[in-house]
């Protein structure tokens, strides 16, 4: 059926094609008494090979996107499927009990599951039984004669269809076959838009029930730009998109020129733009779009994406491999931001009411030093290989800060002793708590680099949650008392003589772009795909002409509407996409 | 038929990724290798059977081979224990 959905522009760019649905199906199993026993064990034994081919392939996928350890996981989950205990175990529940195979897997996986909560006291075995109920729904698929859907397992060109997207989805995507997202739930910020525009793939989230609205296989028009999507569009509909899209390829072509050109502005400043990643596999991403540094890397999938807490040799490899595949440009890592919101599985943390404002980062590091210890240790390891800084996250006050430094301080020092090589590190802090970007002049007597973490400071600032689809319109970058706290910042930071950066969305947001470089930030940090973008606005731009309208829109905007519109009078022509 | 003793030093325990391991090693070979611990005997390329046990830290661990290949089998499941950090 035609249908309009409206959603939040999480991700620019039009683009039709088939929906894939990334969607659980039914996978109620039905009891039943079989007659043909040959048959039915038959049956079972193809669905076994079948669910193994699947994880086969999720498993190069992972393993290309992620490396070998990341696709550990599905090592163990292949095993289970050819574990010989648990086939014959079906078989004689087929043969003895006449069971179908559905109800027969259903009742062995069951005994397992039962034994391993039974192990009380070693939590960590409880939970794969995680592990053992994504097995199991994979075979019980492939017996209701249906596939359970997975990013890794598309082989065509389509667009994806999901309640949301999970950080450890990036693992299986094969931005090949991926023309876009449509997701139900999230916002501009949430890790659905993040991943999309990581890859520059157009996506549209927040759509309430894209999944209800749209059948397999349907024709669509995604419209990341305006948000909406079309589900059955008319053939008129459809020649505007595939315009678009052509569009779009050229455009991508123009921008692509500006790979290997430095970033200034019209009237000759220069500014550095970086890019943000989370893993190895985004580095090829950065120099395709020839971002000149890595503003942000986030350590935190070493820790999440594993069943243990990664060694400090696991993590030294990871950053010299990106340390030195950037040298000699700079590479900012950020020490691990986890905490009540994020909990690692293989850590025993307390429940906080409100993990946002709980033990979270530089506070979860300072309790627990010997993991931040390794963090630090692996770093600095790393920086002999390339231009590496560290960046502290969540600072709040000057003594936090000066306590980690401490704690770095003293392992490096016993590197020293142990004549260990290392590079030259610069050690700096992310500005995200509003206290922090308020006492931005003390900070910067004692830091060697500051970074805006706007999605974070927006968020404490306004107190609302990103990710809360009631409160996100307070997610307002142009906010008038967001940029008079950054304006602090940068000038803080330039009263000290130390360079200031941004990390967050808001530094690849064309709106936003005219004021930061008008306030004279050093370094813009964004996600891969909107640096040749920036780079191209940028070059557009008058430095120097901006002031004035910084100190407009700082003195006399109101409201978030108010400095958007004197933005576009500022720059018209520039911002009219 | 082979026997040996081991003692599990790793402080996770067998988890999942050298479970894993074991079973693939176990696996290459004829032989039937078993893994005891406390009063309970699994199938050492069964990997719900290994992960049922719930070995932790400091556990007393034995491996049983048995049959043509029962000497080989041993050296790979020991030398897997060896190589995870598992056991010394």
């Amino acid at each position: 059926m035609r249908a309009m959905l409206k959603g939040i522009a999480a991700s620019d760019g039009v683009v039709c094609g088939q929906a894939y649905r990334l969607v659980e199906p039914d996978l109620n199993v039905e009891r039943r008494t079989i007659t043909n026993l040959d048959s039915e064990l038959n049956r079972f034994h193809q669905a076994l090979e079948a669910a193994v081919s699947d994880i086969e392939t999720i498993k190069t996928r992972a393993t290309k996107n992620l490396g070998a350890d990341s696709a550990q996981v599905f090592s163990a989950h292949i095993a289970m499927l050819q574990d010989p205990e648990l086939i014959a175990a079906v078989e004689a529940n087929i043969k003895d009990k006449h069971t179908n195979a559905e109800a027969a897997v259903a009742d062995v996986t069951t005994g397992y599951e039962v034994t391993l909560q039974g192990l009380t006291d070693n939590p960590y075995m409880q939970e794969r039984i995680s592990d053992l109920h994504d097995v199991t729904k994979r075979l019980t698929g492939h017996l209701l004669g249906v596939t359970l859907p997975d990013l890794a397992l598309i082989d065509h060109p389509v667009i994806v269809v999901t309640h949301d997207l999970i950080p450890s989805d990036t693992v299986s995507v094969n931005p090949k076959y991926i023309l876009g997202f449509i997701t139900d739930v999230g916002g501009r910020t949430s890790h659905s838009s993040i991943l999309a525009r990581n890859l520059n793939l157009p996506a549209v989230v927040g759509t309430q029930d894209a999944t209800e609205q749209i059948p397999a296989g349907e024709t669509v028009i995604l419209n990341g730009t305006r948000g909406n999507v079309i589900v059955q569009p008319t053939v008129d509909e459809l020649a505007t998109a595939r315009r678009a899209m052509q569009e779009r390829a050229a455009n991508q072509k123009r921008l692509e020129s500006l790979r290997h050109h430095e970033t200034t502005s019209k009237d000759g400043v220069g500014v550095m733009l970086a890019a943000n990643i989370g893993t190895a596999s985004d580095l090829p991403a950065v120099l395709e779009n020839g971002a000149e540094a890595i503003g942000l890397m986030r350590t935190e999938f070493l820790y999440m994406d594993t069943d243990q807490l990664p060694t400090e040799d696991e993590q030294f490899d990871v950053y010299r491999q990106i340390v030195q595949s950037m040298a000699p440009r700079p590479v900012v890592i950020r020490t691990l931001d986890i905490g009540g919101d994020k909990p690692l599985p293989y850590l025993k943390t307390k429940h906080e009411d409100n993990p946002f404002m709980g033990e979270r980062a530089i506070r979860q590091s300072l309790a627990h030093q010997n993991i931040f210890r390794s963090q630090l240790r692996a770093l600095l390891r790393a920086s002999a290989f390339g231009n590496l800084r560290i960046m502290f996250p969540m600072i709040a006050t000057l003594d936090e800060f000066r306590q980690a430094k401490a704690i770095y301080d003293d392992e490096r020092s016993k590197l020293t002793t142990a004549q260990v090589p290392m590079g030259k590190v610069k050690v700096g802090m992310m500005v995200e708590v509003p206290a922090a970007a308020l006492l931005a002049d003390r900070f910067a007597q004692e830091v060697d680099f500051m970074s805006v973490g706007t999605n974070d400071l927006i968020g404490y600032t306004m107190a609302a949650d990103r990710t809360n689809q009631d409160v996100a319109y307070l997610y307002q970058p142009y906010h008038p008392a967001i940029l008079r706290l950054v304006d602090r910042i940068i000038h803080a930071g330039h009263a000290a003589g130390i360079p200031v950066a941004m990390c967050g969305e808001m530094a690849g947001d064309p709106i936003a772009v005219p004021l930061l470089l008008g306030m004279g930030l050093d370094e813009f940090s964004m996600g891969a795909g909107a640096v040749l973008k920036t780079r191209e606005l940028i070059g557009q731009l008058n430095a120097h002409d901006l002031q004035s309208l910084v100190e407009t829109a700082l003195n006399s905007a109101s409201t978030s509407q108010e400095v958007v519109t004197m933005v576009q009078a500022a720059v018209p022509g520039v911002l009219q996409k | 038929m082979e026997k040996r003793e081991f003692h599990v030093t790793a402080e996770t325990g067998i988890h999942a990724r050298p479970a894993t391991l074991l079973v693939q090693a176990a696996s290459k070979f004829n032989a039937e290798v078993s893994l005891q611990y406390q009063d309970k005997s699994v199938n050492l390329k069964s990997i719900m059977g290994v992960m049922s046990l719930g070995v932790g830290q400091n556990a007393e661990i034995t491996i049983t081979t048995d049959g043509d290949d029962e000497a080989d089998a041993m050296n790979a499941v020991a030398e897997t224990l060896k190589k995870e950090g598992l056991s010394d």
